[in-house]
């Protein structure tokens, strides 16, 4: 960018002083750690309470080949992408379809505010708690859903439901979408507004209808963000750990244990085996890299001006919102 | 006439709907509060009901009773979310405004590295951070979870985007010639010009700290300096196997502080999200 005002270059090392907390920061409590993670991956560091740390002598590689060979870290591995990419579809199209909803001109929803603050909710609980509420509802023999099951017929005695893998990673994926379809939802509906309104008054007076609308308008017009959504979707997927940790630890027999799960028992559990849980922990950082430098990428050349100018756009009506906002108090 | 009909069709559906999903989110919550009060037995009988119980007292005594100390934890919690969100905060403004204000040499590739080292989460590089933390005999010190939040990328990222097109340079112009340092402009003059991005930051922030399991699980091992999603990860040991009042009032008692303050915030939050949604 081009400096806006002349003589401003006198005040350029105020630029680099500003960023020397971030940067101390980030070198101390993030590179260094990113360093030593994949340092501890080509060593024999295990052990509780261990920290010295000696290279392989014989295969370097050998910790990263454990893990990769390892049956229950594929099973996780394989567990993470189906959790992930089964709680993505359908949290995508409901958000979607409410975005269409609550956009709509033709139908006018009222009560938009109280319905966005109710499916939000479950975003901002901890998902600590979430996890273990939902263990206590399939418990057997009384938690709720048995309670449920039983009073209306649907069994005869009350079943022990965890013990299915289908039902353990149904729930899993279940509490996924409901926690964050809301989020997702609001998002959307964010860059819906963002459209051009001429667009939608034009394909009306043309006489398309809403599906038609929905699907030529709505849809090509929010690709950037759904792009956006689908990338931190998969990056927070890929580091699911709080649900299927406190909701059944992993189990049953493996069927919801993730990579973050993995590593946190490979390195904080058994033999305390730090360096393959190093070696687990930079596959995923090397994944995960790629997947935010390919956004990283498509964001800054394709749509970048776009992007700038639905920001403003964005920015200027969120500014009127919370000056309204002020006033009536309703959201 | 057609066209209405069916307009009016799509409307009752879309209002069944939505109203399903908001049931569907605040029912788990109306559960868990109702069985907070009912004793265990009573659950033991039917686990769910709309009628609360006066068991709250007894609950509570057999929950405190074992390892469950929910003021501990709601302190430590309180300590980490609030000192980690405002130094984040001031951090991350202050590199914004060294992103926006100043005209340096390394400016764009510092802040194309910001964007590419912001979506890579904490988690992938704790094995290393444990042990350097470790190292140094800090493990136990709830400072090693609010330090790290002086570089927070992703919001130095969204302040940046805020403040470029807000901040009009002809202020700090004026500000020099009255011969106002640079520090001290950053603090009096652009802070407060960043306050609506600073108060929707401070809640994501402080929410995403108090909910944390991750980095407070693999750090601290001393029971008083457990955060509330660990507290909260104690209810499901065999110590409370039976006690099912029990509990569901623990669990009430880390989410109440949550939903009271999500009520009183949420139209700042729901515009927090949409915005946020661009961020990029």
């Amino acid at each position: 960018m081009k400096s806006k005002i002349p003589g401003y270059d006198r005040y350029a090392k105020y630029g680099y002083i500003f960023s020397i907390p971030f940067v101390i920061a980030f070198l101390l409590f993030s590179l260094y750690p990113t360093v030593y993670t994949a340092l501890i991956g080509f060593t024999d560091l295990k052990g509780l309470g261990m920290s010295s740390i000696h290279f392989l002598s014989d295969d370097i590689f050998k910790n990263f080949k454990a893990v990769l060979a390892s049956p229950s870290f594929q099973q996780a591995f394989k567990n993470t992408v189906v959790l992930w990419l089964l709680n993505f579809i359908p949290q995508i199209f409901l958000a979607l379809l409410l975005a269409a909803w609550f956009t709509d001109k033709r139908s006018k929803v009222k009560g938009q505010g109280a319905y966005k603050v109710l499916l939000y909710m479950p975003n901002i609980i901890t998902a600590a708690t979430i996890a273990i509420l939902f263990s206590g509802f399939f418990g057997y023999p009384m938690g709720p859903v048995n309670d449920l099951l039983v009073r209306f017929g649907f069994a005869e005695k009350p079943l022990e439901l965890l013990r299915s893998k289908t039902v353990a990673r149904g729930v899993v994926i279940f509490i996924q979408t409901w926690m964050w379809y809301g989020s997702t939802m609001i998002t959307l509906i964010s860059g819906i507004l963002g459209i051009s309104p001429e667009i939608y008054e034009s394909a009306e007076v043309d006489g398309s209808n809403r599906v038609q609308t929905f699907f030529y308008i709505t849809l090509p017009n929010v690709k950037t963000i759904l792009l956006f959504t689908l990338v931190t979707s998969l990056i927070g997927g890929l580091n699911m750990f709080d649900i299927p940790r406190l909701f059944q630890n992993g189990g049953p027999d493996n069927s919801t244990l993730t990579t973050s799960l993995f590593i946190y028992n490979q390195a904080f559990s058994g033999s305390y085996m730090y360096n393959r849980a190093a070696a687990a922990s930079m596959i995923m950082f090397v994944i995960i890299a790629i997947i935010a430098s390919m956004m990283f990428f498509v964001m800054r050349d394709k749509d970048e001006a776009k992007l700038r100018k639905q920001i403003r756009q964005q920015q200027k009506a969120y500014i009127k919102k919370l000056k309204a906002g002020k006033e009536s108090g309703s959201c | 006439m057609l066209k209405n009909k069916e307009n009016r069709i799509i409307k009752i559906i879309i209002y069944v709907v939505c109203t399903f999903l908001a049931i569907l989110s605040v029912l788990p919550f109306v559960i868990m509060i109702v069985n907070a009060t009912r004793s265990t037995t009573e659950i033991q009988q039917h686990a769910i009901s709309l009628i609360p119980s006066g068991y709250i007292m007894n609950n509570f005594k057999i929950l405190v009773g074992k390892s469950f100390n929910p003021l501990v934890g709601f302190m430590n919690s309180l300590i980490i979310s609030v000192g980690s969100t405002a130094l984040a905060l001031y951090f991350s403004s202050l590199t914004a405004y060294a992103q926006v204000a100043y005209n340096w040499k390394l400016r764009n590739a510092f802040f194309s590295f910001i964007m590419i080292v912001m979506m890579i989460p904490a988690q992938v590089t704790m094995i290393g951070f444990y042990q350097m933390v470790y190292k140094i005999h800090m493990t136990n010190h709830l400072s090693m979870l609010i330090l790290p939040a002086i570089a927070s990328p992703a919001m130095v990222f969204f302040m940046r985007q805020y403040l470029q097109p807000t901040l009009s340079m002809e202020i700090v112009q004026s500000a020099r010639i009255d011969g106002a340092g640079e520090f001290k402009i950053f603090n009096r003059i652009v802070l407060p010009i960043m306050k609506p991005a600073i108060a929707t930051q401070a809640i994501f922030s402080f929410v995403a700290s108090w909910n944390n399991l991750f980095t407070p699980l693999v750090l601290l091992t001393d029971q008083k300096k457990y955060t509330m999603p660990i507290m909260v990860s104690l209810l499901k040991g065999d110590i409370y196997k039976t006690e099912y009042g029990s509990v569901y009032l623990g669990l009430t008692l880390t989410v109440l502080p949550l939903i009271i303050v999500y009520l009183l915030l949420s139209k700042y939050i729901i515009a927090g999200v949409a915005l946020g949604g661009v961020k990029g």
